[in-house]
């Protein structure tokens, strides 16, 4: 059943997010620490697992794909509701900043993908 | 009762509806014009996510709120379908039938990157502040702090007690960053090669902004969504535990 697919995408959500806060409380910061990337690594896990076991038919899958294919309008209307107003009026600093910092950080990724090579 | 009123009601009452409505509308709009503008190369996600950037634009124009076009209270359903929690649900979904041994085999440079990231931004943050005349050691590392990302500088700035002036500035320069990463990655993947599950990584982990790196993979290619996103989601965590800390004695050293 499609529920089965989406209780267990819910089941790693939760548990991801909950040892991520664990993570941040125990080195005492005030922030998840890669709850989201726990929780995909347990989906990553768990559905191999179960997929093993043959306990995962496509239609539980549908469960979990549908998710990741409703992603994309998601980010959309997320980009519909940043503060975008705010961030093109804010001061020169900010503007610079950021603007500098990504500009940067694209540089280097040609850099260090080589680095990854050898 | 004017069926007008009527349909405002309904509209503003199913939210959520609605959003996937709107959400819809801009979608096939936007890959029509991918299509007839620019023949395809374009990707209708990227112009999508423009278009919503616009259309935020001028909802805090008009409202003077915070959360673009959701203010307008027709479109306020945007606010939860594009809110943190189903962005993360979705995030998750997309690591479905992820290639572990990619994860494996760009984990030590991802990692990498996410030191070099956290830094790099925090370094360019606080030398713009100084630059822009800022002396005090906390205002500079919470400016350098939101420029990592805008979760971290109102988290820096509380723990070292900064006005809200210079918090409100730090969450502008993560914001200015963000919406950067989202409009930038589909114009820059080309010419940084960031067209495999490796890059995505060093991407996720250098820009670190969850929504940016999200949105940002997504007008690129969706199979690379989830490398990205399995970086970026340590960068926030990285940077609330270096700014206020090491960062801060660091900056008061130099100081």
């Amino acid at each position: 059943m499609v529920i089965y697919g989406v209780a267990l995408l819910a089941f790693c959500f939760i548990s991801g997010l909950f040892l991520g806060e664990l993570l941040g409380r125990l080195i005492g910061i005030e922030a998840n620490l890669g709850g989201v990337g726990i929780a995909m690594l347990l989906l990553i896990g768990l559905s191999a697992y179960l997929k093993k076991k043959i306990l995962l038919p496509p239609i539980t899958e549908k469960g979990i794909t549908f998710w990741s294919a409703i992603y994309i309008p998601i980010v959309v209307a997320m980009a519909a509701k940043q503060n975008v107003f705010s961030a093109l009026d804010a001061g020169g600093v900010a503007l610079v900043s950021g603007f500098l910092a990504v500009f940067i950080s694209f540089l280097l990724i040609p850099f260090l993908t080589k680095v990854g090579k050898k | 009762m004017n069926p007008l009123e009527i349909m405002d009601s309904i509209l503003i009452k199913n939210g959520i509806i609605t959003a996937f409505l709107v959400v819809g509308i801009i979608i096939w709009f936007s890959y029509f014009l991918s299509e007839k503008l620019t023949n395809g190369k374009f990707h209708g996600s990227a112009i999508a996510i423009i278009i919503s950037l616009i259309l935020a634009y001028f909802g805090g124009y008009l409202t003077g709120g915070e959360k673009g076009l959701a203010d307008i209270e027709i479109f306020s359903g945007l606010a939860i379908l594009g809110g943190a929690m189903f962005r993360d649900f979705a995030i998750v979904a997309t690591a479905y039938g992820v290639n572990t041994s990619e994860l494996r085999r760009a984990g030590k440079v991802g990692v990498l990157s996410l030191f070099i990231g956290v830094i790099l931004s925090f370094a360019v943050g606080a030398i713009m502040a100084s630059l822009f005349g800022y002396k005090d050691p906390v205002d500079i590392t919470t400016i350098g702090a939101g420029t990592v990302t805008f979760l971290v500088g109102p988290v820096t700035g509380t723990a070292l007690g900064a006005s809200s002036e210079i918090m409100a500035l730090s969450i502008a320069a993560g914001l200015v960053k963000s919406i950067l990463v989202m409009v930038a990655t589909p114009l820059m993947a080309p010419y940084v090669g960031l067209n495999n599950p490796k890059s995505a990584m060093i991407f996720g982990g250098l820009m670190g902004t969850n929504s940016g790196v999200a949105a940002g993979l997504a007008a690129v290619d969706p199979k690379l969504v989830p490398y990205g996103a399995m970086t970026a989601t340590f960068y926030t965590g990285l940077g609330c535990l270096l700014a206020p800390s090491v960062l801060f004695l660091l900056i008061r050293f130099v100081h």
